[in-house]
């Protein structure tokens, strides 16, 4: 697919030879050799003599206060070597930890469980077949407790105070508001329309196919900490494992191996990293311990839990005025949410969307109840997805509301080109955007003009068909040291290219890639920079002990973050390559023009030295005065995120008979601005489009009354096999960032927070003309049948 | 811990034995006992199919098939399947079509494409979709998995293998 130009590019990049695959090329990936042939080395690949294996006890309960834990039989099974309980933590004050958002999480419980699944013991033996035969004998009593597990009661005065531990009591976390409310509330007293969806963000998980684990390898000689661990941020973890278990920094090192999947799932640190760290500690031996499935679904970091509330003021003629969004967050037991300190409810606040309006008001609140903690960003940037989930819901319920022609309202109310960088009222700069030239090429694509008539043909035959359009703007690449960090560390990113004496490279990054095709993309900006061909150059990411210090990969920062650090360390090399080339030219270093791959001299273009010349000279031939060698690090703080956008439209039939509804076509338009890999780029965006239909279809992690878990396993957490998953239809427009370094921004996650709201929207036109005006994800087939059998249409 | 018995298997054109209790996976054995870790495990109620090998010319979830029972049985796992330094007209085509990301399904997706090819050399592509449905993807939204087993059916007709 090219990208067509849609706006005057400021950054314009020029292509290099297929030989050396700079940008814009479809390099097949340097790292899929290994994963073919069953040589990728994932967390539980690593063993190591004499490791043994950790399995953890759980809470059956939701609520409960644990009246005893009696080990003596587990401990008796040939075998076993160790059981650990919070009792025994809290000795190292290590049965809380910190979350990664002002809160702090049980290790292991201690007095009381809060929800299902909560880890209570961890036991330690010589496999994993003992360890899993020994936590079924680890008795431990409880005497049940009330359960909360609607977000809504929280702050009856009836429902339990969940958390004992904290001063205040109360199930209340957090209140957050943004925007001018007196401006809002005035244009909506104002307003001709007023229009209102309430919609649900349902609670699910991201379930990457490989879950989470670690094998902790405490060498007592050397006093060093080796910790193979499924992250996302390894330089991150290795800074809070020091501050929380007062481990000497030097003496740890992260490894993130490679990593099987991540969506946000791998950001935080979890209570049986933790325990396998503490049993390596005691036992001297090296602890593998890997999460089942299960294990993975029900108390991993869940995503999403917003119950949201928007409402849009517009006139007569569908011109928007405001906005306002009042949203009950639910966080689980503990506040885990993985995002930026300044942002209790992350970038939620860019629910203002592609449009241009002057006032907006935004307020969330946080609650406990008795679910699993979290609040992770699953494949998006920090709560971005329930942002443009709830404007794109929002927008298409005023066009009801007006009788208006979805995609005329968007048209009319689109943020213009020309307004770009924009102010949004509730504080966001976007920095570039064309959202009509988007929107334009997805009606193309899909022959939407024609789809309205045949929808018009179909209801007077009572058939049920739906087109569901989304122009979704995304906020990615966190970010500026001055608005974002984790846990206090700045969230810049960083590269470190190193340049061989016979012209080949290493580059180390910051970032860890888990499927995204890192050690492709960063060698095709290095091939781009400074024309060494890509397959030239290696990537490294995940060795904590080798790789530059950096924030990880999540929020889609890698290109905006590390992809920038790249491209600026490339150009520190190439102004030493410069001056070394002089010396070897005898020219001045003004009368030197580069070109990808070489430097010649004004004039002469026969009298040029290569990349690989001039590399070899910094090692064989260094002039006066220069250090010899040819390598350099950026850590690179980006001045501001870079803004993704697109729109996507999904064409939908339904059985009347079965309820299911049927994705007949799905177009998406993205714009990423300067593409690195095309090939790459279409398959993110697959990948996540993939996972928008499984949140809007399938995906939920509920709960029932008693805080027990449906949809703890892959049997009842339903995620789409290729069976379930239609065709996808890709475009590009271009519109490059005006800040980034070479005008790229991040698209990893703009399918996933862009597509929810275009299935909901199709799914919702299709029953329309029957009034109706919303339905919450998951649409099953079972609640849509409901619909249509409230309606008389099921026959 | 019940007793272990000595279980034998020819495994990618190897014999090779090592001791199992009885209720020991065929997955834990694979990559445990043998060494050979390019098989992996993505949950534990047999949804998956990162686990899937070739026993005895059936693809089979190696998690829901115990040691015991592929003792003396022929097995082929995803390490299996280049030859002479060659990669597999389907492991070629999951590199050229972009048929994986993180590659953690794809030795499952591999071995149930191969065992699919075998079955059914030239499927359509509602074929190839039910043909995979007993392997999870997270990463590619399978677009690119059924263009990669396309590329290999094609290629293997043309005399690959």
């Amino acid at each position: 697919m090219a990208a067509e130009k849609t706006s005057p590019g400021l950054v314009e990049v020029e292509k290099t030879s297929p030989e050396v695959s700079g940008m814009g090329h479809r390099m097949k990936r340097k790292e899929d050799s290994r994963f073919l042939q069953g040589r990728g080395n994932y967390v539980d690949d690593v063993n190591l003599p004499h490791m043994v294996y950790g399995h953890m006890v759980r809470s059956p309960y939701a609520h409960a206060r644990i009246k005893s834990i009696n080990a003596e039989a587990a401990k008796k099974l040939p075998g076993v070597l160790a059981i650990i309980t919070g009792e025994d933590l809290a000795k190292a004050n290590l049965a809380w930890m910190p979350t990664l958002f002002f809160d702090k999480q049980m290790v292991l419980a201690t007095g009381k469980v809060l929800f299902q699944a909560q880890e209570v013991a961890f036991v330690v033996a010589e496999d994993r077949y003992i360890a899993a035969d020994a936590a079924e004998l680890v008795e431990v009593e409880y005497e049940e407790l009330p359960v909360l597990v609607d977000p809504y009661k929280a702050t009856d005065p009836a429902s339990p105070i969940l958390r004992e531990d904290r001063e205040e009591k109360s199930n209340h976390i957090f209140h957050w508001e943004v925007g001018d409310k007196a401006a809002t509330d005035k244009a909506f007293a104002d307003a001709a329309v007023k229009s209102k969806v309430h919609a649900i963000s349902q609670r699910c998980h991201p379930a990457p196919l490989e879950t989470c684990g670690c094998v902790a390898d405490y060498n007592k000689a050397t006093e060093r900490f080796t910790i193979y661990l499924t992250s996302q941020a390894p330089h991150a973890h290795r800074t809070l494992f020091a501050l929380v278990a007062g481990l000497p920094e030097q003496n740890i090192r992260v490894v993130s191996p490679d990593i099987g999947g991540g969506f946000g799932n791998k950001v935080p640190i979890y209570p049986g990293y933790v325990c396998a760290v503490v049993a390596s500690l005691t036992l001297g031996v090296p602890v593998k311990w890997i999460e089942t499935r299960s294990e993975n679904l029900q108390s991993t970091g869940f995503a999403r839990d917003y119950h949201m509330t928007a409402e849009l003021a517009a006139d007569k003629d569908g011109k928007i005025k405001a906005m306002r969004v009042k949203t009950l967050a639910d966080h689980g037991a503990f506040n885990a949410a993985a995002q930026p300190t300044k942002f209790p409810a992350g970038l939620f606040s860019v629910c203002t969307g592609s449009y241009d309006y002057p006032a907006a008001f935004c307020e969330v609140d946080g609650v406990y109840t008795n679910k699993a903690p979290g609040g992770i960003a699953y494949r998006c940037s920090f709560r971005i997805t329930e942002a443009a989930y709830l404007i794109e819901r929002a927008v298409d319920v005023l066009a009801l509301d007006l009788k208006m022609d979805p995609a005329e309202l968007r048209r009319k109310n689109f943020i213009q080109p020309e307004k770009f960088p924009y102010a949004t009222p509730l504080g966001w700069t976007y920095d570039s955007g064309n959202y009509e030239g988007a929107l334009n090429k997805a009606l193309e694509m899909v022959g939407y003009k024609e789809l309205r008539k045949e929808q018009e043909e179909k209801r007077k035959k009572g058939e049920l068909m739906g087109i569901g359009i989304s122009s979704f703007t995304e906020a990615v690449g966190a970010g500026p040291a001055h608005t974002f960090d984790i846990a206090g560390i700045k969230m810049f990113d960083s590269a470190e290219i190193r340049i061989h004496p016979t012209g080949k490279a290493i580059c180390r990054m910051g970032t860890k890639s888990q499927g995204q095709g890192h050690e492709t993309t960063y060698a095709q900006i290095v091939a781009q920079e400074l024309g060494i061909p890509a397959k030239d150059v290696i990537v490294e990411e995940g060795d904590t002990d080798t790789a530059p210090y950096g924030l990880g990969t999540y929020a889609s920062r890698s290109t905006p973050t590390s992809g920038a650090a790249t491209a600026m360390a490339a150009r520190k090399i190439r102004d030493k390559a410069r001056k070394i080339a002089a010396f070897l030219l005898e020219a001045s270093e003004e009368d030197l023009i580069w070109e990808p791959g070489k430097f010649f001299v004004r004039g002469a273009p026969g009298k040029a030295k290569t990349i690989q010349e001039i590399a070899f000279a910094a090692y064989t031939n260094i002039p006066p005065g220069l250090e010899a060698g040819l390598e350099a690090i950026n850590y690179y703080d980006p001045p501001n995120l870079t803004f993704p956008f697109g729109t996507y439209i999904s064409v939908v039939d339904i059985d009347k008979g079965t309820g299911e509804v049927k994705v007949r076509k799905f177009v998406a338009v993205d714009d990423c601005g300067n593409v690195i890999n095309p090939m790459i780029v279409e398959g993110q965006i697959h990948g996540g489009l993939t996972e928008g239909l499984a949140i809007a279809f399938m995906q939920e992690i509920g709960y029932d009354e008693n805080g027990n878990v449906s949809g703890g396993t892959f049997m009842d957490y339903l995620v789409p096999t290729a069976v379930e998953t239609p065709h996808w239809d890709t475009g590009l427009t271009c519109t490059p960032s005006p800040h980034h370094p070479f005008g790229a921004k991040g698209v990893g996650e703009s399918p996933n927070v862009g597509s929810p709201a275009a299935f909901v929207n199709s799914v919702v036109d299709a029953l329309s003309h029957l009034g109706v005006k919303h339905i919450d994800m998951p649409i099953t087939p079972w609640k849509v049948w409901n619909i249509l059998k409230e309606k008389g249409l099921t026959g | 811990m019940a007793k272990k018995e000595l279980i034998h298997v020819k495994i990618n054109g190897k014999d090779r034995e090592a001791p199992a209790e009885p209720r020991l996976l065929l997955v834990h054995f694979i990559r445990e006992q043998l060494g050979l870790t390019g098989t992996h495990v993505g949950c534990d109620t047999s949804n998956c199919g990162a686990c899937t090998v070739i026993l005895n010319g059936r693809s089979v979830k190696s998690c829901t098939v115990f040691a015991v029972q592929a003792d003396g049985g022929e097995i082929m796992t995803v390490e299996g399947l280049p030859s002479n330094g060659a990669l597999h007209p389907l492991q070629e085509g999951f590199k050229e079509e972009h048929g994986l990301q993180c590659g953690f399904c794809t030795p499952g997706m591999l071995m149930s494409s191969y065992a699919l090819l075998k079955k059914n050399p030239k499927p359509s592509e509602e074929e190839i979709r039910w043909g995979i449905s007993g392997n999870l993807c997270r990463c590619t939204g399978y677009q690119n998995i059924v263009k990669a087993v396309q590329y290999a059916s094609k290629k293997m007709a043309q005399g690959g293998k």
